[in-house]
């Protein structure tokens, strides 16, 4: 079976319940019955129906806890969010995403752990994801064309998972590849990019309380043109660095080359941080289009983190670097 | 008399409809842009500023092609008087373009001209695109018969081969903008080359005939 890494850690959250990974998550959570619930400190009101038989239409409502993180700006409509979207993979127009996205089967589905790092191996997102509490981090997500949006998501912190998976003292960097579906994903039948979609992250950016490993938006699991069933969230660096539907989790030594850097290394780099003095050689990123909004407004240093993450680059020559 | 009549069926039947079906993508424009600023579900994307300035540009350079195609269709089909046509097509096409940079200036940059002047200058598929359309304007504006006749057909028919490096400028801002997926500009490149391909053939068989 491809469910092979059954952890030390991950027993003792699970013993209570054999849990099947090839269930939905819906299914999960009814088998997980009222104790695990309240031992989880699950108070939503969407899953407690739920699991009474009663919401079947809104089964994917999860329970999360609201966190500090939100910018208090409007939020981006549901519409816009899951309606105009770039995933190549789908095709390179905005719409293609929501137009033939939902062919993607995201479940079953798993995630290899692989590389410099403990417990390697093929994860349900269920393994990866609930020991863990899922959180509402309310961001701004500045894409490098030049547009914004305010997107509530849902996610764990990346930092707790890559401490459950205990990297090795050679990691020093995580590497994220996207799904590759021939039958399911028009978009890769041109030479767009080099397919998989890869990403990475350096550990301390990794490892950075922003970042987040999210499943859900708007209080509901994620669409598919949003990446799901779980994707990379990164505020501070542009949209492309979020990679979408994740299949593959390496640790590394290396930098990893990023599919953006191959395709166009003098546009777009491997740190790619929200930076309204770096333009892009086609267009300059002084200021961004909300999306919903009429005039451009200016973009912020790190896209408005710079308290949560400048430490990370001081000392580096940002012009160079982006 | 046939000739007559060919002549009026096109200045009364068949340019009527050529200028409805050219400005039907404007039309179309303006009523998704009605429908926007009513709240109503719209073809513009959650983007329509950017959707708007991609559409017009798309819609100049589909017109400049169109306007290099009249005469070659005109010649390979012996309907000389399609050739009527050709002006109007010549027009819609900087129209277009026109509203493309204002969609650029007003919707776009909303008149900060400190930027946009960045852009023109720092840019080079925005530099390119300037030179299009600043040679285009000398076009448009000696299109009427009047400016014909000042002009002398000679000296007009020199000045109007502006069209055929405004044609590469266009493609190549195109292809420029386009980074990536290069399959639409490439159509357009071998639409553009088999347009220019056919005067340079046209060209040479009249010297060998002369
Ligand atoms: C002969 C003149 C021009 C033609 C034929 C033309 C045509 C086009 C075309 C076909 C596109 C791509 C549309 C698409 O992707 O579907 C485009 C994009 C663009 N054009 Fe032009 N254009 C011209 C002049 C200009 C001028 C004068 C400016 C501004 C000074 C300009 C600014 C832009 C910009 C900024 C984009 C990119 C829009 C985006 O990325 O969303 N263009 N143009």
């Amino acid at each position: 079976m491809l469910i092979k890494s059954r952890k030390n850690w991950q027993l003792s959250e699970n013993e209570a319940t054999p849990l099947s990974t090839y269930k939905t998550r819906r299914d999960v959570l009814r088998t997980m019955g009222i104790g695990a619930v309240a031992s989880v400190g699950i108070t939503s009101a969407g899953v407690a129906s739920g699991l009474l038989g009663l919401g079947e239409a809104r089964a994917e409502s999860l329970s999360y806890i609201k966190s500090a993180y939100d910018p208090n700006e409007a939020q981006t409509s549901h519409n816009a969010v899951t309606g105009y979207n770039n995933y190549y993979e789908f095709g390179t127009g905005k719409e293609d995403p929501a137009k033939y996205a939902h062919a993607l089967t995201t479940d079953p589905w798993v995630v290899e752990v692989a590389g410099e790092v403990k417990h390697t191996g093929s994860y349900s997102i269920e393994d990866l994801i609930r020991p863990h509490q899922l959180e509402e981090r309310i961001y701004r997500m500045r894409c490098v064309e030049a547009w914004s949006m305010v997107i509530p998501w849902l996610g764990v912190p990346l930092a707790d998972i890559i401490k459950r998976l205990e990297p090795t003292s050679r990691a020093k960097y995580v590497m994220f590849h996207t799904a590759v579906r021939h039958g399911e994903m028009p978009g890769i039948g041109r030479p767009v990019l080099s397919w998989p979609y890869v990403e990475g992250l350096r550990m301390d950016e990794a490892m950075n309380p922003l970042t987040l490993l999210s499943t859900g938006l708007y209080g509901e699991d994620l669409l598919p043109q949003n990446g799901a069933p779980i994707r990379l969230v990164v505020p501070w660096k542009y949209g492309f660095k979020g990679v979408k539907s994740i299949v593959k989790i390496s640790f590394v030594e290396e930098q990893p080359q990023t599919s953006w850097e191959k395709s166009a290394s003098d546009e777009y780099g491997f740190f790619a941080n929200v930076n309204p003095q770096v333009s892009h050689p086609r267009w300059s990123q002084a200021s961004e289009r909300r999306i919903g909004e009429f005039r451009r407004r200016p973009t912020l240093m790190y896209n408005g983190y710079g308290e949560e993450v400048a430490h990370l680059y001081s000392g580096m020559d940002l012009a160079k670097y982006y | 008399m046939v000739i007559f009549s060919t002549k009026k069926l096109i200045s009364h039947v068949i340019k009527p409809i050529v200028f409805i079906a050219l400005l039907a993508p404007l039309l179309w424009l303006g009523w998704h842009w009605s429908l926007l600023l009513e709240n109503q579900p719209n073809g513009l994307t959650a983007n329509p500023i950017e959707y708007t300035n991609r559409f017009l540009g798309g819609w100049g350079l589909k017109y400049i092609l169109l306007t290099l195609l009249v005469s070659p269709l005109s010649q390979l089909t012996a309907m000389r008087k399609l050739m009527l046509l050709r002006r109007m097509v010549g027009l819609f096409a900087f129209s277009y373009v026109l509203l493309h940079f204002t969609s650029y200036t007003v919707l776009d940059h909303y008149f900060n001209w400190a930027e946009i002047w960045q852009d023109i200058v720092k840019r080079n598929f925005i530099t390119i695109g300037m030179l299009g359309l600043l040679g285009l304007v000398p076009l448009a504006v000696t299109s009427t018969n009047r400016m014909i006749k000042k002009l002398g057909a000679k000296n007009w028919k020199r000045l109007h081969m502006l069209i055929y490096p405004i044609s590469i400028l266009g493609v190549f801002h195109f292809s420029m903008m386009r980074k990536g997926d290069q399959l639409e500009p490439k159509i357009y490149w071998s639409v553009l080359v088999f347009l220019l391909g056919y005067r340079v053939y046209r060209f040479y068989q009249r010297r060998a005939g002369a």
